[in-house]
């Protein structure tokens, strides 16, 4: 009797030890050399991209660093005195673009946006087209709006003529696919409990969206707003179809003919013979990187700030 | 389903051959239900046997689902409320809901409570209306010294009774509940319990439940739906079983299925 007790007490304990022998550390080494394997393929995939981006800013700062200061913002271009010249015209052009651009995508974005996601019966064929193909020119090369531009904003149907505010329509168009898709994904982040909520409380649906739903989503909105004014600061190509010129030395007007933008000027500048244009090409795109990385950072920090779990 | 024992008083609602259809789907069918002034009527049942669909077409909120069409007649006050002069907008000032899930606005205690009478237009002190609101749903104590803070930094539990206040605030005649404690834990539930049986002197109060001890604890009279299974296979459509005061279906009820369910055979 009193030798069984040990005698069983053992087997439990060789029993147990068959099934705890596999929970060590190097137990099973083919997983953890794939593990270590599939994390370096992935790191390296970071990488290259880093690589990339950093190999832009590098090249940015080496080449045109020395040549920050502040006759780049606030001098003229000069087709003959590269130490001299400046973004000044293409700067304000910017701008005045770019500001154009924001009271245009504004309220076309948030209100398409807001119609498509509370408002549009999805069951009528009209409405799923019409988002398709909000998807669909959201892939749409620029170039291709740069046309669309020429031929109905600056000629055709509105023939404003070469004008800041016709670059400003024909970018605006160009980044609303993305303005109406961000504001989307904002709309339908804020949970529809807060429109029943408000509707059971006997608000009308305009009451309930714009009072608790565009509120919620403006966060978010706005985040799209950004990203697109980002992508817009950095458009060259539709911008040279309507009417940027890549060198202009007087102040632009909004709604006079002949402008420039910062990304049409660092085109000019890298196209020239002269080191030293090639030197002021690559301080331009040190100015816009920065401007870039102040306007992402906002973004996120937005982001951020007004991130929610419901 | 005659000899009831309690007065019935004046009918709110009454539903005749009531049926709810989703697109081509049929939901619920033929459903007679009279809901009574003053009362706490429950709706028991099984997932799925549409007792949150027909709670939800007693105040409109069905016409927000893309599809929804309630068929048969539905009554409030002896009025046809799918009439085509009926404003659904004007129907949920007077009809409010209490959901599943709180879902306070994203905005101070205050101004939640004030959102309604806000949007409506309404007269008088707000700050008045809004303590008013705080203090029938049992919230006021709690939340007096902190009105600006944020909704979301409440218990759940009291979110949900500042919903019941927000509810009030625009000054109902009946207010529906769909599940309004299967969020919360048993303390936070008794204090909503305790509240419903405070406010139905008040308010006529619908709740839909899965909670059959909640029912039991705070109805006046429980109806219990099922889904009907001589439909066929791959039909689910809800009927109402039976209807009657609360202590005949928990203890008599005149449906075997409605014993089965109560006494947990099934469900």
């Amino acid at each position: 009797m009193s030798q069984g007790i040990p005698k069983r007490a053992s087997g439990a304990a060789m029993a147990a030890a068959a099934v705890t022998q596999n929970i060590y550390k190097g137990a099973n080494n083919k997983a953890l050399v794939g593990g270590i394997m599939f994390r370096l393929l992935l790191l390296s995939a970071l990488g290259i991209a880093m690589i990339a981006i950093l190999a832009v800013i590098a090249w940015a700062l080496v080449e045109g660093a020395a040549r920050v200061n502040v006759g780049l913002f606030v001098n003229n271009p000069s087709s003959f005195r590269p130490e001299e010249a400046g973004y000044r015209p293409a700067i304000l052009g910017t701008v005045q673009l770019i500001a154009g651009v924001i009271l245009l995508i504004v309220p076309l974005g948030v209100g398409a946006a807001t119609y498509l996601e509370l408002f549009a019966d999805r069951t009528r064929w009209y409405n799923r087209l019409i988002e398709l193909n909000i998807q669909n020119l959201a892939g749409v090369p620029s170039i291709v709006f740069g046309i669309l531009g020429l031929a109905f904003i600056v000629r055709g149907v509105f023939d404003l003529g070469f004008v800041v505010a016709a670059g400003s329509a024909t970018i605006a168009i160009l980044v609303l696919p993305t303005v109406i898709l961000a504001s989307r994904e904002a709309i339908r982040a804020v949970p529809s409990s807060l429109l029943d909520g408000a509707m059971a409380l006997g608000a009308t649906r305009l009451q309930a969206v714009r009072k608790m739903v565009l509120p919620s989503a403006a966060p978010g909105m706005l985040t799209g707003v950004i990203l697109a004014v980002a992508r817009a600061i950095g458009e060259a190509a539709p911008l040279l179809l309507v009417g940027a010129a890549t060198f202009v030395t007087f102040d632009p007007n909004f709604w006079q003919d002949g402008y420039s933008a910062l990304p049409v000027m660092i085109y000019n500048y890298a196209g020239r013979p002269q080191e030293e244009f090639h030197t002021l090409a690559a301080a331009g795109v040190l100015v816009m990187l920065v401007v870039l990385f102040f306007i992402n950072s906002i973004a996120v920090w937005l982001r951020a700030r007004y991130e929610r779990t419901w | 389903m005659e000899n009831n024992n309690k007065v019935a008083g004046n009918e709110v609602f009454s539903l005749s051959n009531m049926s709810v259809h989703y697109g081509e789907s049929l939901a619920v069918d033929g459903v007679n239900l009279p809901i009574y002034e003053n009362e706490i009527t429950a709706m028991i049942g099984p997932s799925g046997c549409g007792k949150s669909t027909v709670l939800r077409s007693l105040n409109r909120m069905n016409d927000l689902i893309p599809g929804a069409k309630v068929g048969g007649q539905v009554l409030y006050h002896g009025q046809d409320m799918y009439g085509p002069e009926v404003d659904p907008v004007q129907v949920r000032k007077l009809i409010g809901m209490v959901f599943q899930k709180p879902n306070p606005f994203p905005k101070s205690i205050y101004d939640n409570v004030a959102f309604g009478p806000q949007t409506l237009g309404m007269k008088g002190d707000m700050d008045e209306i809004v303590e008013g609101a705080l203090k029938k749903a049992a919230l006021w104590d709690d939340v007096k010294d902190r009105l600006k803070d944020n909704a979301f930094g409440m218990s759940g539990g009291q979110q949900q009774r500042l919903c019941i206040a927000r509810a009030i605030a625009v000054k109902p005649d009946v207010i529906l509940m769909d599940e309004p404690c299967s969020a919360l834990d048993p303390i936070s539930t008794f204090k909503i319990e305790d509240l419903m049986m405070e406010l139905k002197k008040d308010y006529t109060i619908v709740i839909v439940t899965h909670n059959m001890q909640q029912a039991a604890r705070v109805a006046d009279r429980t109806a219990f739906f099922t889904v009907d299974t001589e439909r066929g296979e791959g039909s689910r459509v809800g009927q109402l079983v039976e209807f009657d005061e609360t202590s005949k279906i928990f203890s008599n009820p005149a449906d075997s299925r409605t014993l089965d369910y109560v006494t947990g055979k099934f469900g």
